[in-house]
């Protein structure tokens, strides 16, 4: 977006702090602009067809500026629609980073029905608890193997009756593509189809001006990448997402990490030309599995299989860092699932959100003078995961998080900002003695090496606890109450 | 009602626009608009201007064209006017002409290389030395400039026997009881380019073992191998300078890296043993891009050489504060590029702090709700290798590892970013790893 300042906004706002909005002032307004928190339309003055004389010309203009480098495009419709694309930096700590990531899992129209069905379903249902929320996967993508329109669209039937998820059609045959699109309300589920290539790209315009859904555009050579971005805008078709190729290994795979950096710094920086690339881009970690050999994918679980999902995973972490929009991924085992997604959720946190809770005493559940008193950090990933383990455990406890200026345990015992002396103070400041009787702390584990000497400087009990809070649970079974 | 436009009459048009600029522009073939509808001007002139361009076969005319076009049509035509029903009648024939182009970045700093270990000639033992830093652009961005060394593994080693996770604990062993044999099974089986001893046991509060029998520690080790090696106290503030300044000394002229200088320590006469016996030091801050500026001012006002000055910002796990690392190096490297010299080393990553994640060791989800985590033992390793990768990305240049199969994925991944495979091309392997494949291949790949 070109501008940055409230102020700035505000002179193209009505100015007349009507609250329509929901806001105070206009000025209020023009901040929640800028942080993406508030859309245009949300001021009606602005668009208002009487009024338009007044604001039209501001609001068009307004509506300009705002406007991301990167395109932002819609997939999927409803509850679990994915917006990608929409940036407008280069390095996280610049500003933020605002769509994560969408991961789009795999299936093949050449599956057992049965099979199909249960992987959909997998794939819809997972969730991972992660610091206050689930985290969930985003898309199904359709492979064409048959190559067969019928057989396309009944695969694609199936996984439409078994879920929400947006949809990624995938064939480069335009006639298999439009025979999962012209399924009834398949359209209407906007999906992103897959490919225009130099080859087929007429057929592709075509389908994605009849059936107005998103369209990837793939060609590992930029020029024609950067040709067929243009040919599809010039053509009124700007819900494009850009697929440079990923290869998996060796020089191809630095060469397709240079394509994906390149591609992204014009379209942030580079002025009027790179706005021809300025779309969300595709990277497929799945190329992995290309070219694998054939037993090793009948054997799930043996050697090959657990490297290539390793192999596609690494490949993830590094187009979810450079600057995959929605990639397409294979594995859907437990432990690929975790850390790709987890990393997604880590890299598109915004990073201007505060690093620390507020030290104090919490209470969990309805504790009583008898209930065990645990203690953690003010660092607000720690306290959201160890309030979240004995929450969702059911332990009536006190939570004490001492100021540890935002570390966790370990870094915080190690650097000095969680010692005894803290200790003392944490607990005589949030009047801990008087919510319990038994004068008893359970130090985190990390922490042991201060249990000593935080016994000597506070007069409390000490106990030390497991070294995760995952373990309260059994370790409360066999430890508490204390003797 | 349709009204047709052919190419002669937008030269007739363009003439009347006094555009005589049309040197070396050939017409290939006849160009037709079908326009439906009087007054319902609805033709978005981007495709009007794709058509002249992909006939005139230039892009520099599209302004004018359009100019043009818009006169031909009564001067209705709005820019930006979305599509249509009439549009899509339209349909460009040929691809439109254009190239992919992108600046290079434009850095004024550089990344000080730091080279660990030395060998005969330099007054060490050790059989090669190793280079780290040395970075003109971000990590692995050799299309702005060539990154002068991949990044480095030094595999751990304790001197006492340690608890790990079980996916770890089962490659060590039958190595536990004994630093040398550990540092040597680092080298010859998981290929470690250097090796980090730990001495942890000289922690008060673990066998407070005394700094000389720890530098005998260290001595066994530097025997035991033939690479470089960091040198890492217990962690614990006021017996580290004493046990580094006795490791330092006992590894007189083998430029270690002594791990490490820190803000809540005597860091001073840390830094005067590295700098007394040759070594090189780890500076070491917790997640603060200024703690860190500041504690390297401390060490120049101390006399170390910004040639032996590596910096350590701290490594968290993925999901538990990985953003934060992420984020603080890649500004640390960035100021560095920018011409902050105060920040302008190479950055070491603890990644064996990814097994303080509890999806890298821990069986069953505590959550009752989450979907079924698998077993640990696949886990595990892949937090370490996409701890080790991101902070890769970020501007890590040396990592300290510990599970074998994630030092070899990352090794294998950074040395293929690294352009290993364009540069030695005869290496073994190297056939498999210079080779492309068809990727478009995935769409139809009919494997399971």
């Amino acid at each position: 977006m070109k501008i940055s300042s409230p102020m700035e906004v505000w002179k193209y706002l009505p100015g007349t702090n009507c609250k329509e909005c929901g806001e105070k002032t206009c000025l209020a307004f023009a901040s929640l602009l800028l942080e993406r928190k508030k859309k245009l339309e949300d001021c009606p003055p602005l668009f208002d067809p009487l009024a338009k004389s007044k604001y039209g010309e501001k609001g068009r203009k307004l509506a300009e500026l705002l406007a991301p480098e990167v395109r932002e495009v819609e997939i999927g419709v409803g509850e679990r629609a994915v917006k990608i694309g929409g940036e407008d930096v280069l390095h996280r700590h610049e500003r933020t980073f605002f769509n994560r990531t969408a991961l789009a899992y795999d299936v093949w129209d050449t599956m057992p029905e049965a099979e199909l069905r249960a992987r959909v379903r997998r794939i819809s249902e997972w969730q991972k608890f992660y610091v206050g929320e689930f985290l969930r996967l985003d898309a199904v993508a359709v492979r064409s193997v048959s190559d067969d329109a019928e057989r396309f669209a009944e695969c694609v039937r199936q996984v439409s009756e078994e879920t929400d998820l947006p949809l990624v059609l995938c064939s480069f045959d335009a006639r298999v593509v439009e025979a999962g699109l012209k399924l009834a309300g398949v359209a209407e589920r906007r999906p992103l189809i897959y490919a225009a290539t130099e080859r087929n790209w007429r057929e592709f315009l075509g389908l994605a001006k009849q059936f107005e859904v998103p369209v990837t555009l793939f060609s590992e050579n930029l020029d024609t990448l950067n040709r067929l971005a243009l040919t599809f805008s010039l053509a009124g078709v700007k819900d494009l997402v850009l697929d440079p190729g990923t290869q998996p290994v060796g020089a191809g795979l630095e060469e397709s990490f240079s394509k994906f950096v390149r591609l992204r710094r014009a379209g942030i920086e580079g002025e009027e030309k790179g706005k021809e690339v300025a779309f969300p881009l595709m990277a497929v970690p799945m190329t992995t599995w290309v070219g694998l050999a054939r037993e090793a994918r009948e054997n799930e679980g043996n050697s090959e299989t657990l490297e290539a999902s390793y192999w596609e995973a690494i490949l993830a972490d590094l187009f979810i860092l450079k600057y995959a929009d929605i990639m397409i991924l294979h594995s859907t085992e437990p432990h690929s699932l975790i850390p790709v997604r987890t990393l997604v959720a880590n890299i598109y946190t915004d990073p201007r959100r505060p690093v620390s809770v507020n030290p104090g005493l919490k209470a969990v559940g309805n504790p009583s003078e008898s209930s065990p008193l645990f203690v953690t950090t003010n660092f607000a990933l720690t306290y959201y995961t160890v309030e979240s383990d004995i929450s969702s455990n059911k332990i009536d406890s006190f939570l004490v998080v001492a100021d540890t200026d935002g570390l966790g345990v370990e870094a915080a015992v190690a650097g000095g900002q969680l010692n005894a002396e803290v200790m003392k103070e944490t607990l005589e400041s949030f009047a801990v003695a008087e919510k319990v009787k038994h004068k008893t702390v359970v130090l985190p584990g990390l922490a042991a090496r201060i249990s000593g000497e935080t016994e000597d400087a506070t007069g409390w009990k000490v106990v030390v606890g497991p070294r995760d809070s995952g373990q309260i649970p059994g370790w409360l079974e066999k430890n508490w109450p204390p003797e | 009602m349709a009204k047709k436009i052919t190419s002669a009459d937008l030269e007739e048009r363009l003439e009347k626009h006094e555009v005589v600029e049309l040197d070396g522009v050939e017409i290939k073939g006849d160009l037709e608009f079908e326009l439906s509808a009087a007054g319902g001007v609805a033709v978005p002139p981007s495709v009007l201007q794709q058509a002249l361009q992909s006939v005139l076969g230039v892009q520099s005319l599209a302004q004018v064209a359009q100019a043009a076009l818009q006169s031909v049509l009564g001067g209705g035509v709005q820019a930006g006017t979305g599509e249509t029903e009439t549009a899509r009648k339209i349909e460009a024939q040929e691809l439109a002409t254009a190239r992919f182009e992108v600046a290079k970045a434009k850095w004024v700093g550089k990344v000080e290389e730091v080279t660990l270990g030395a060998t005969s000639s330099d007054g060490g033992t050790r059989e090669k030395v190793v280079k780290i830093g040395g970075e003109k652009s971000l990590p692995f961005y050799n299309f702005d400039h060539k990154m002068p060394h991949a990044p480095v593994i030094s595999v751990d080693c304790f001197d006492i026997p340690i608890p790990l996770a079980k996916a770890v604990r089962g490659h060590y062993e039958d190595v536990m009881q004994d630093p040398g044999e550990w540092a040597k099974k680092n080298v010859r089986e998981f290929g470690a380019d250097m090796v980090t001893i730990h001495l942890i046991s000289t922690d008060p509060l673990i066998n407070d073992t005394p700094a000389r029998e720890a530098a005998k520690t260290v001595e066994e080790v530097l025997q035991a191998v033939k690479v470089p090696i960091v040198i890492g106290g217990s962690g614990n503030p006021e017996k580290d300078p004493a046990v580094l300044e006795a490791a330092a000394e006992a590894a007189e002229g083998e430029r270690c890296l002594i791990a490490s200088a820190n803000l809540n320590m005597d860091y001073k006469r840390i830094a005067n043993a590295a700098k007394e016996h040759g070594h090189t030091i780890l500076s070491w801050t917790q997640l603060d891009i200024n703690a860190q500026k500041t504690l390297n001012r401390y060490l120049f006002k101390l006399g170390v050489p910004r040639e032996d000055i590596v910096i350590d910002p701290t490594t968290a796990a993925l999901g538990y504060g990985l953003d934060y690392a992420f984020t603080n190096i890649e500004r640390m490297r960035i100021s560095a590029l920018k011409g902050d010299t105060d920040l302008a080393f190479p950055i070491s990553c603890g990644i064996t702090n990814a097994w303080g994640a509890r999806e890298a060791w821990m069986k069953n989800s505590p959550i009752a709700e989450d979907s079924d985590w698998g077993p640990a033992a696949y886990r595990g390793p892949l937090y370490e290798i996409m701890t080790g990768l991101t902070l890769g990305v970020a501007g890590g240049d040396l990592f300290m590892m510990m599970h074998p199969k994630a030092a070899a994925a990352v090794k294998r991944v950074t040395q293929m970013l690294f352009g290993a495979a364009a540069k030695e091309g005869a290496e073994a392997g190297a056939e498999e790893e210079g080779r492309k494949i068809k990727v478009e291949d995935w769409v139809s790949w009919g494997g399971r």
